[in-house]
C-alpha cells in the first residue's frame, strides 16, 4: 500500500489508533489484556524471547484473549527481562526480573483478577506529550 | 476482572531498602491484618521510583499518593489515617522545597520524575517491526508536514532555533550543519548517519535503533530533503545484528509505504537509503575515517578542512549526523523549536540519552534534560552506588572523556561544562567507580583500549600512547618514580596536541583527568609501593594475623599454589615469594584474619 499525500498518512494514523481504541474499548475488551516484552539485545540476552513464548502459551492454556507483543528497550537493563502489562482501561503496569514463576503469578492475580503484584518498576520519567 | 483494590507500592529499590524498606512492608501488612483489611487493600514492593534522596518512598494507587521518608513506625498512622479515615497523612506527602507546599493531587506528583524522554519516546512502547505503530505515534508526520508545508530552508531554521546539538560527542549545532551543507552546489549529496557506536559501556545508539528504526529514517529523510541529497547511508557495525535486522525490516516497510523511494507523499521528493557495515573499529567513529571506511578505504581519519559537507562520500557533500541526532529531529518539527528548547540549559538544549553502567545500581538506559546534575543522574535514578559502597568517580565521554570525582557531582551536565570540568559529553558512556577501583588501573584499561583502536597512521597517538601505557604499567608494577608522573603529563599534552584526529587528540584524557583529580593515588604508587584501592596485584600483600587466625585451615586448603602453611589449630602463614595475590584466601577466611598490605 502507498502513502501518497500527507491526508494518506494522517488517515493510516487515525485508522491505527482506532484500531487501538477498538481493541481497548470494544464488545469484548473486557478480557483483553495486552503484553508488552522488551526484546532488545539485553532482553533477549536475559531470556526475553522465552518468556514471551511461554506468556503467549500460558494465556492460551487459559484460554484468556491478549495480545503480546515484542517492543524496544525499556532501558531497565538491571532488571531485564521486563514486561508491560496493559489491562483495558487502566494505567500500563512494568513488571522487572520476570521469570517463569513469576509470569504464572502476574496473569493469575495481576491479569485475572486485577491485582499488582511485587516486582512493579514504577515510571520514572516524564514523555513528550507531558 | 476484580474491582479496584487498593494497593500500597513500597520502594523495594536497593537505596530504599538499605532504609528499611522491607520493615515497612512488614510492620504495613501487620497493621493491614490487624484492621481487618488484608482483602481489600494489597501491599506490594516494586522497583526503584527514581527518588532516592527522599526515600523510601511510598505510593497509594488508586488515588496516587506520594510519601516520602517513610519509617517503619509510620506504617500504623498510614493504615489509620489514609486507609480508614481516607485522609493522607499530611506530615509524610512531599514537600515542595520551592513554596513548601505539600504534594498529593495526583496530577502533580511527577515531580520525581527526573528522565525526559524524547529521542527514546517510542522505545519500549511500540513494536519496531510495525510501521503502523510507529505511524499511530505521530510517525512520518514530522516528513509530511516538512514535504507539505516546508520549504527546506524553513526546516533548517527550526533545526537551529530548537538549539539541537550533535549528540554523538562533538556538540556542533545541528542546524547550522545542515545549513552548511544545503550551501555546497553539486549534483550529488548525501545524508549518512553515524550508527558506529564503539565506546566501552555505551548503548545508547543501538537501543534507538533496536527500539525506533522508524524515527532515524524519517529523520534522515526529512535531512535529504533540507540538504538537497536523494541518497542516505546508515553506517553501523556488524556486531548490532539485531539493529540491522531492526533497520532492514523497516526500511523495507517503509518503501512499502512510499515513504522512501521515489516522488515521496506526491511531492516530487526522492529519497531511499542503504546500510554499510562497519568492522567495529572505533576509529570510524570519526567521520571521516567512517567515510573512507564506506569507500572501502581503510578506516582512517584525515584532515579536516575540508570538512566532509563540502566534500565528504566520493568527495560530495555529506552530512554525517549521529543516531541519536537524528531521532530528536521528528520531535522538533512536530512540537516546534520552541517547545524542544524550553528543555535543558542556556547552551544545551534538549536531554541527553545517557547508558549508565558500572558500580551504580540500576544500571540501564537513561534520558535527561540536560542541565541536571551528576548526583541526581547516579544518586536518584542510579539509585546510588551498588552494595552500599562508596562513590569514588564517574568516567563520561568513553575513552576520550575524563574521570570526575565527588567534587564536581553538583554540575550541571551540559557540554560546556564537562569540557571545563575536564571531561566531555561524548556519545554518553557514563560509568560510575566506587572505593574498590584504582584510578591509576582504570587510566590503564581506557589506554589499553585506545591502544588497540589506533589506527596507527599518526605518530603520536601510536607511539606516544604505547610509551604512555608503558608508564603506567610501571607505575601499578610498583617501579614507578616521581619523575614518571612528570613524563606522564608531559606526553599526555604532546599527544593532545599534535594527533591528527580525534581520537589521539583525546585519547590522555583518563590519563591527565585522574593525574589531576587522583593525584594522591598516584603518588601512593610511586613513593609508597601502595595501591589504596587494593587492585594494583603486584602492590599488594596478604599477611595472616596470628591473633585472628584460629587454624580452621579453609585458607590452606583453597589455596591454589600451596603457599600457605600451618598446622590445625594453629596460626598460618603466607609464604610470600610463592604466593600469585589472587586473593582467595582473603574471600574465604570467616574470621577476617587476613590482612591486604
Amino acid at each position: 500500500m502507498k502513502v501518497k499525500s500527507l491526508a494518506d498518512l494522517k488517515k493510516i494514523k487515525s485508522d491505527v489508533q482506532q484500531k487501538i481504541k477498538l481493541r481497548e474499548q470494544g464488545a469484548n475488551a473486557e478480557n483483553i489484556v495486552q503484553i508488552k516484552v522488551a526484546m532488545a539485545t539485553c532482553g533477549i540476552a536475559s531470556g526475553a524471547k522465552e518468556i514471551m513464548n511461554f506468556i503467549i502459551e500460558e494465556l492460551d492454556f487459559r484460554g484468556l484473549d491478549g495480545i503480546v507483543t515484542q517492543t524496544g528497550c525499556m532501558g531497565y537493563c538491571y532488571a531485564e527481562p521486563t514486561i508491560e502489562v496493559v489491562l483495558p482501561g487502566k494505567e500500563p503496569v512494568v513488571y522487572g526480573f520476570v521469570t517463569r514463576d513469576k509470569v504464572m503469578e502476574i496473569i493469575d492475580k495481576h491479569v485475572m483478577k486485577g491485582e499488582l503484584v511485587d516486582g512493579i518498576i514504577p515510571v520514572s520519567y516524564k514523555t513528550i506529550d507531558e | 476482572m476484580a474491582e479496584n483494590k487498593t494497593h500500597i507500592l513500597v520502594c523495594g529499590g536497593t537505596g530504599c531498602l538499605a532504609s528499611q524498606a522491607d520493615k515497612i512492608i512488614e510492620n504495613l501488612k501487620t497493621e493491614i491484618e490487624a484492621n481487618d483489611l488484608e482483602n481489600d487493600v494489597r501491599v506490594i514492593s516494586t522497583g526503584c521510583f527514581g527518588f532516592c534522596e527522599k526515600g523510601p518512598v511510598i505510593k497509594v494507587v488508586p488515588d496516587n499518593t506520594f510519601y516520602t521518608s517513610v519509617k517503619p513506625s509510620d506504617a500504623a498512622d498510614i493504615v489509620q489515617e489514609h486507609l480508614i479515615k481516607g485522609r493522607p497523612l499530611q506530615r509524610l506527602l512531599y514537600k515542595n522545597p520551592k513554596n513548601n507546599y505539600h504534594v498529593s493531587d495526583s496530577s502533580k506528583i511527577d515531580f520525581y520524575k527526573k528522565q525526559v524522554r524524547i529521542a527514546l519516546r517510542n522505545c519500549g512502547f511500540i513494536d519496531p517491526e510495525n510501521i503502523d505503530e510507529y505511524i499511530a505515534r505521530d510517525g512520518y508526520a514530522a516528513l509530511g508536514t516538512s514535504l507539505s508545508e516546508y520549504t527546506p530552508e524553513e526546516v533548517i531554521d527550526t533545526i537551529k532555533k530548537s538549539g539541537l546539538r550533535g549528540r554523538g560527542g562533538g556538540g556542533f549545532p545541528t542546524g547550522l550543519k545542515w545549513e552548511i551543507t544545503r550551501n555546497v552546489e553539486n549534483d550529488q549529496k548525501y545524508v549518512v548517519c553515524n550508527a558506529d557506536e564503539g565506546d566501552p559501556g555505551a548503548f545508547m545508539d543501538r537501543s534507538i535503533l533496536e527500539g525506533d528504526p522508524h524515527s532515524v529514517i524519517e529523520a534522515m529523510a526529512i535531512c535529504g530533503y533540507c540538504i538537497g541529497a536523494d541518497k542516505g547511508l546508515v553506517y553501523i557495525r556488524a556486531e548490532y545484528p539485531l539493529a540491522i535486522n531492526r533497520l532492514k525490516t523497516a526500511l523495507t516497510q517503509a518503501r512499502e509505504y512510499g515513504l522512501l523511494g521515489e516522488d515521496i507523499l506526491g511531492s516530487n521528493f526522492s529519497f531511499d537509503i542503504e546500510l554499510r557495515y562497519g568492522a567495529g573499529a572505533f576509529v570510524c567513529g570519526e567521520e571521516t575515517a567512517l567515510i573512507h571506511s564506506m569507500e572501502g578505504l581503510r578506516g582512517e581519519p584525515t584532515f579536516k578542512p575540508p570538512f566532509p559537507s563540502v566534500s565528504g562520500y566520493f568527495g560530495k557533500p555529506t552530512n554525517v549526523n549521529n543516531v541519536e541526532t537524528f531521532a530528536n529531529i521528528p520531535v522538533i518539527i512536530n512540537k516546534g523549536a520552541e517547545w524542544f528548547s524550553s528543555i535543558g540549559n542556556e547552551n544545551s538544549k534538549g536531554t541527553k540519552v545517557f547508558a549508565l553502567a558500572g558500580k551504580v545500581n540500576n544500571v540501564g538506559l537513561i534520558e535527561v534534560p540536560m542541565g541536571i546534575t551528576l548526583r541526581e543522574v547516579i544518586f536518584d535514578i542510579g539509585g546510588g552506588i551498588r552494595d552500599g559502597k562508596k562513590f569514588k568517580a564517574v568516567q563520561t565521554g568513553g575513552p576520550s572523556g575524563g574521570c570526575l570525582t565527588d567534587k564536581e557531582l553538583d554540575i550541571p551536565i551540559d557540554y560546556d561544562n564537562l569540557i571545563k570540568a575536564g571531561s566531555m559529553m561524548g556519545s554518553g558512556g557514563m560509568i560510575v567507580m566506587d572505593e574498590d577501583d584504582c584510578m591509576v588501573s582504570i587510566a590503564k584499561f581506557y589506554l589499553e583500549f585506545t591502544l588497540d583502536e589506533s589506527c596507527g597512521k599518526c605518530t603520536p597517538c601510536r607511539i606516544g600512547n604505547k610509551r604512555l601505557h608503558e608508564i603506567l604499567d610501571k607505575i601499578t608494577q610498583g617501579k614507578g618514580t616521581v619523575e614518571d608522573l612528570e613524563r606522564l603529563s608531559l606526553l599526555s599534552n604532546v599527544i593532545k596536541d599534535s594527533s591528527l584526529c580525534g581520537l589521539g587528540q583525546t585519547s590522555p584524557n583518563p590519563v591527565l583527568s585522574t593525574l589531576k583529580n587522583f593525584n594522591e593515588e598516584y603518588m601512593a604508587h610511586v613513593t609508597e609501593g601502595k595501591c589504596p584501592a587494593g587492585q594494583c596485584k603486584d602492590l599488594l600483600k596478604y599477611e595472616i594475623d596470628a591473633e585472628m587466625c584460629t587454624g580452621c585451615t579453609l585458607c590452606f586448603r583453597n589455596c591454589p599454589v600451596g603457599a600457605i602453611t600451618g598446622e590445625r589449630k594453629q596460626p598460618h602463614y603466607i609464604n610470600q615469594s610463592l604466593c600469585i595475590k589472587c586473593g582467595v584466601c582473603f574471600q574465604k577466611c570467616k574470621f577476617k584474619a587476613i590482612n591486604i598490605i
